[in-house]
């Protein structure tokens, strides 16, 4: 179902994802973000990888659990010093609801985004000509960096190198991105020559993008409305 | 571990921080020449592939910033870094945040940037090695622990309500500081022994 949400539309899917991330972040009651939640679920059931779902970054996880024990309220149950609050637990659930809602909506929408892409994109969308470069060029060289360390640490462990909490494994990785940050300079310096070589001339020639289609604009004025929907049920 | 995700922060605090990053882009913008866009985009990538890799902390691990060592290397370039890097965390694997795109750039990269500005001069004018590795374990541990700090205020700033929550986070941030000045004194050292002019922000 949020396939037909999702426009095809690099461009769009961008600008669709923004808004509704945005609308979905500044709801504050817990039915209404309930029912966002549910939705979104619901919509994209089977199409986006929930596993993906499970990495929580540890001080949001700090948050939902303090929060029903730090706000000040109705005391709904007593565990030694610690009280909960009605009041603590709907703002946690409240704060569960939309993180979750937004990061189905971030996952349905640019889980499959190709990164080689963004540029073209971003330049469609006017970005300063300098950062798109370094968004189209960012990319293409992770790819053979990320080789590169997982290279670098296979022969670490070759030879015999095992990561522990102690200087010893510091300094080994700190060797490590050292070396990867000196092997991306020259690569860098080669990448300079070859592109003068080929004329170069300080701007990268980025293929026009067709035309968004019906289909793409029918997604973001889908995805706005229900952002729209969402904010005006909120404030009445 | 820096990252906020979309669906907390006040709609205030998310703009003002998506102004403070888009200036601080601009400012890095207006530096690069050619050659310093590649050296940008390829460091970028390191430093993101670096913050990939998961160090043993006690019984969890950490993933490193590395944002004192953009800000040393790249200057205000670093707001750029660390821009390209939590969009491809985004695009590559689905956490992060649209929303909070600039809060998260300004928290990461301008702790990176004003410590390469104090300390990237005494660091490459170091002689003795071991003064060398202090200044930058300050500028690697130093800039986590600003971080740190800087999430606890935006969270502050958002709702008071979450003041004590925002203490307890403070001291989750010591553990990857003490591995980010440790890793960072040693990337220096590195370079410094290698190739001590790849440790200055400008090309020649």
């Amino acid at each position: 179902m949020i396939a037909r949400l999702v426009p095809g539309d690099l461009r769009l899917r961008l600008i669709a994802a923004f808004v509704l991330v945005a609308c979905l972040s500044q709801l504050s009651h817990l039915p209404v973000a309930g029912a966002a939640l549910a939705v979104l679920a619901v919509a994209s059931l089977g199409r986006v990888p929930l596993r993906r779902l499970r990495h929580v970054e540890g001080f949001v996880l700090l948050l939902f659990v303090m929060l029903p024990f730090t706000l000040p309220g109705t005391p709904l149950l007593t565990l030694g010093p610690l009280e909960m609050s009605r009041e603590g637990l709907a703002r946690a659930a409240l704060l569960a609801c939309k993180v979750l809602a937004s990061a189905l909506v971030l996952l349905a929408f640019l889980g499959a985004v190709e990164p080689a892409r963004l540029g073209a994109a971003l330049h469609a969308l006017r970005l300063p000509e300098p950062l798109v470069r370094i968004f189209a060029l960012t990319p293409r060289y992770l790819a053979l960096i990320r080789d590169e360390i997982r290279r670098l640490r296979e022969a670490m462990r070759a030879r015999g190198f095992r990561p522990g909490t102690n200087r010893h494994s510091w300094r080994s990785y700190g060797n490590l991105i050292g070396m990867v940050i000196l092997r991306a300079l020259d690569r860098a310096r080669r990448v300079d020559e070859a592109m003068r070589c080929r004329g170069f001339t300080g701007r990268f020639p980025h293929a026009a993008l067709p035309r968004p289609g019906l289909r793409d604009w029918r997604g973001v004025v889908l995805t706005a409305g229900l952002g729209v929907v969402l904010v005006l049920a909120d404030r009445g | 571990m820096a990252h906020i995700p979309d669906g907390i922060l006040a709609a205030p605090v998310l703009i003002g921080g998506a102004a403070i990053a888009a200036a601080g882009i601009g400012l890095a913008l207006r530096r690069l020449d050619d050659r310093a866009i590649l050296r940008t985009a390829l460091l970028s990538a390191a430093f993101f592939a670096g913050s990939l890799i998961s160090v043993p902390m006690g019984p969890s691990s950490v993933h490193l910033l590395l944002s004192g060592l953009m800000g040393i290397m790249l200057g205000s370039g670093a707001f750029v870094a660390v821009l390209v890097g939590l969009v491809l965390q985004v695009v590559l694997f689905g956490f992060g945040g649209l929303t909070t795109l600039g809060v998260n750039t300004v928290n990461i990269a301008l702790p990176g940037v004003i410590a390469g500005m104090v300390l990237g001069p005494p660091i490459r004018r170091a002689v003795r090695p071991g003064q060398r590795a202090a200044l930058a374990a300050l500028a690697g541990g130093g800039s986590v622990l600003a971080t740190g700090g800087m999430v606890a205020l935006c969270l502050w700033l958002s709702s008071s309500d979450y003041m004590p929550i925002a203490r307890v986070m403070l001291a989750t941030y010591l553990p990857l500081a003490l591995a980010e000045a440790a890793i960072t004194a040693t990337v220096i050292g590195f370079l410094a022994r290698v190739e001590p002019e790849a440790l200055a922000p400008e090309v020649r």
